[in-house]
């Protein structure tokens, strides 16, 4: 796994791909948080960080499915699949390399925003007047948040040849997991299982999450979706022999 | 044997790929697997290196099944697959010791196996240089060195030699002889010159069944029912005359005052023809005898099923 793990990372940094990813996220988020005037902190006039955890999961919605979008597709197009899969390592080994190798890039994208956690404190009346609480437990949302949506990019990535059609699938179920089932849950016609299908969706324990409560529920439903897709995707490595 | 090969069938939806075939290959033998174009080569070595299973059947490799320990397998196999797929933005170094990593070598085990493969590839030149950089024939050593990073008791190569010069095939050639003298190795073409010259024995498949499995030579004698003499005259001459000598069987004229003379395996006719063409002062410009080529043998052994359609 950890062969595999490395090789990711290399061709991250050597194809360009992590510079243009993260220097795109930050300077999407730097425009958010102190430029844009509908967003920005600086007229907002309180010292919290929300512009940022309402506005990442959005940029995450297009920049992870980029990043993941060529580890299976690219393979598979290029043949070399054939080649990972005929050594001695097993499917699950090869796809929990690939998803931590994409991992390590998304996160990697949201350690320097902590920089904007610092200037707030700074910038507070009295300085250091902000609820560190509900920042961590944003941050630990978002980062959960970032995890299941590679877990996403992933899945759509082993589910076809074509890195397009990969994005554009992963995009989508990305929306569904985040608000599509928040959305959904608000139609007025499900009566006792509308709360059910809120909780289907990533929104609602993020939003939890974001209010500094770690709730173990919350974490577990996270991890169980992340379980879910990687386990998917293993099946669909799978199902070449059941050809 | 390192690698058997029992009652093998792989049935793709309606499609049956590989029907029951059975062969094995020992150790220092180099096994020629032939076949026209999707006789199911690819598909039998594919099977052999676990990734597709059999729909029944199996295949042992150094006494692993493939079915029920396909990663023991894998740690015995080296595998070329067809086309040779190649991350071309790696380095020949990087993506070498990226293989050799995934065998489980490590530190300075992996860079003296790296060194020592790319010396025996004759990467040496190309050596650091990126994938994509490389022609197709270094492509293909890289391949050839990628399969035998882990020193695998047996190595698979699908067509190895597509796409190569003429003076590359000849290197690639001696680079997998010297290989076979240890191991098992088991390569798959459709170049009947690369059979005769590197190959102990051939396995001959058409539409997923074995229609021949013998030495090279038993090989080319097993068709050898009839001799063939190519003759050519200066100008026309009388074929009757051919066909009335003792042996011959028939004669063909093939234009230009060349005539294919098919004659009993058992007598050389050669001297009597001359004889004819002295006695009644024919100039005789050529005379050669067909050697019974692999290429025919193959053609006759696998195209069977064409004419039945014809």
């Amino acid at each position: 796994m950890f062969s595999i793990f490395r090789k990711e990372v290399n061709s991250f940094l050597s194809s360009l791909i992590a510079y243009i990813v993260i220097g795109l996220f930050l300077t999407a988020m730097g425009l958010f948080m102190w430029v844009f005037p509908e967003s920005n902190v600086l007229d907002y006039g309180f010292a919290d960080m929300q512009t940022l955890f309402t506005t990442a999961p959005f940029v995450f919605m297009f920049l992870i499915p980029a990043i993941t979008m060529r580890t299976f597709a690219e393979e598979k197009k290029d043949g070399t699949i054939e080649l990972l899969l005929t050594r001695p390592i097993t499917d699950l080994q090869i796809i929990l390399g690939k998803y931590f190798s994409s991992l390590l890039l998304v996160i990697h994208a949201l350690i320097p925003t902590l920089i904007y956690y610092y200037s707030i404190v700074r910038l507070g009346n009295p300085v250091g007047n902000i609820d560190s609480a509900g920042v961590v437990g944003s941050y630990i949302g978002l980062t959960l948040l970032g995890a299941v949506f590679t877990s996403i990019g992933i899945l759509s990535s082993a589910l076809s040849v074509n890195q397009i059609v990969s994005f554009i699938i992963a995009v989508f179920l990305c929306f569904i997991f985040y608000s599509g089932f928040q959305s959904l849950a608000s139609i007025n016609v499900w009566g006792q299982l509308s709360n059910l299908i809120d909780q289907l969706g990533i929104a609602y324990h993020y939003s939890a999450l974001s209010k500094g409560l770690i709730d173990s529920r919350d974490v577990l439903y996270f991890v169980s979706v992340i379980v879910f897709m990687l386990l998917s995707t293993n099946l669909v490595l799978d199902s070449r022999k059941w050809q | 044997m390192s690698v058997v090969v029992a009652d093998l069938v792989k049935i793709y939806k309606t499609q049956n790929a590989v029907n029951h075939i059975s062969f094995s290959a020992g150790k220092g033998e180099i096994l020629g697997f032939l076949g026209p174009n999707g006789a199911g080569k690819s598909t039998t070595m594919k099977i052999a290196t676990c990734y597709i299973p059999p729909t029944s059947g199996t295949v042992k490799v150094c006494g692993f099944d493939v079915t029920e320990s396909p990663l023991e397998v894998r740690k015995h196999i080296g595998y070329l697959p067809e086309h040779n797929p190649l991350y071309l933005d790696m380095y020949v170094h990087e993506y070498l010791e990226f293989i050799g990593s995934l065998h489980k070598i490590k530190g300075s085990t992996l860079k003296a196996r790296v060194k020592e493969m790319v010396e025996l590839c004759g990467l040496t030149v190309e050596q650091n240089k990126k994938i994509g950089a490389l022609s197709k024939g270094y492509r293909q050593r890289v391949g050839l060195a990628q399969s035998l990073i882990h020193n695998p008791e047996v190595l698979i190569l699908d067509e190895p030699t597509t796409g190569l010069d003429p003076n590359q095939i000849v290197e690639i050639r001696n680079v997998i002889k010297n290989i076979g003298k240890e191991k098992t190795v088991i390569f798959s073409t459709h170049i009947m010159q690369e059979v005769q010259a590197l190959c102990s024995r051939v396995v001959i498949i058409n539409s997923g069944k074995i229609v021949a499995d013998s030495s090279v030579n038993d090989l080319k004698n097993l068709q050898s029912s009839s001799r063939i003499i190519i003759a050519e005259f200066e100008k026309p001459i009388d074929s009757q005359l051919l066909r009335i000598l003792q042996g011959v069987k028939e004669v063909k004229d093939l234009g230009n005052n060349r005539y294919e003379i098919e004659s009993n395996t058992d007598k050389d006719i050669r001297n009597d023809i001359f004889r004819l063409a002295a006695d009644n002062s024919w100039p005789l410009l050529g005379l050669k005898q067909e050697e019974n080529s692999l290429e025919n043998i193959f053609r006759q052994l696998t195209g069977k099923k064409g004419e039945e359609h014809v």
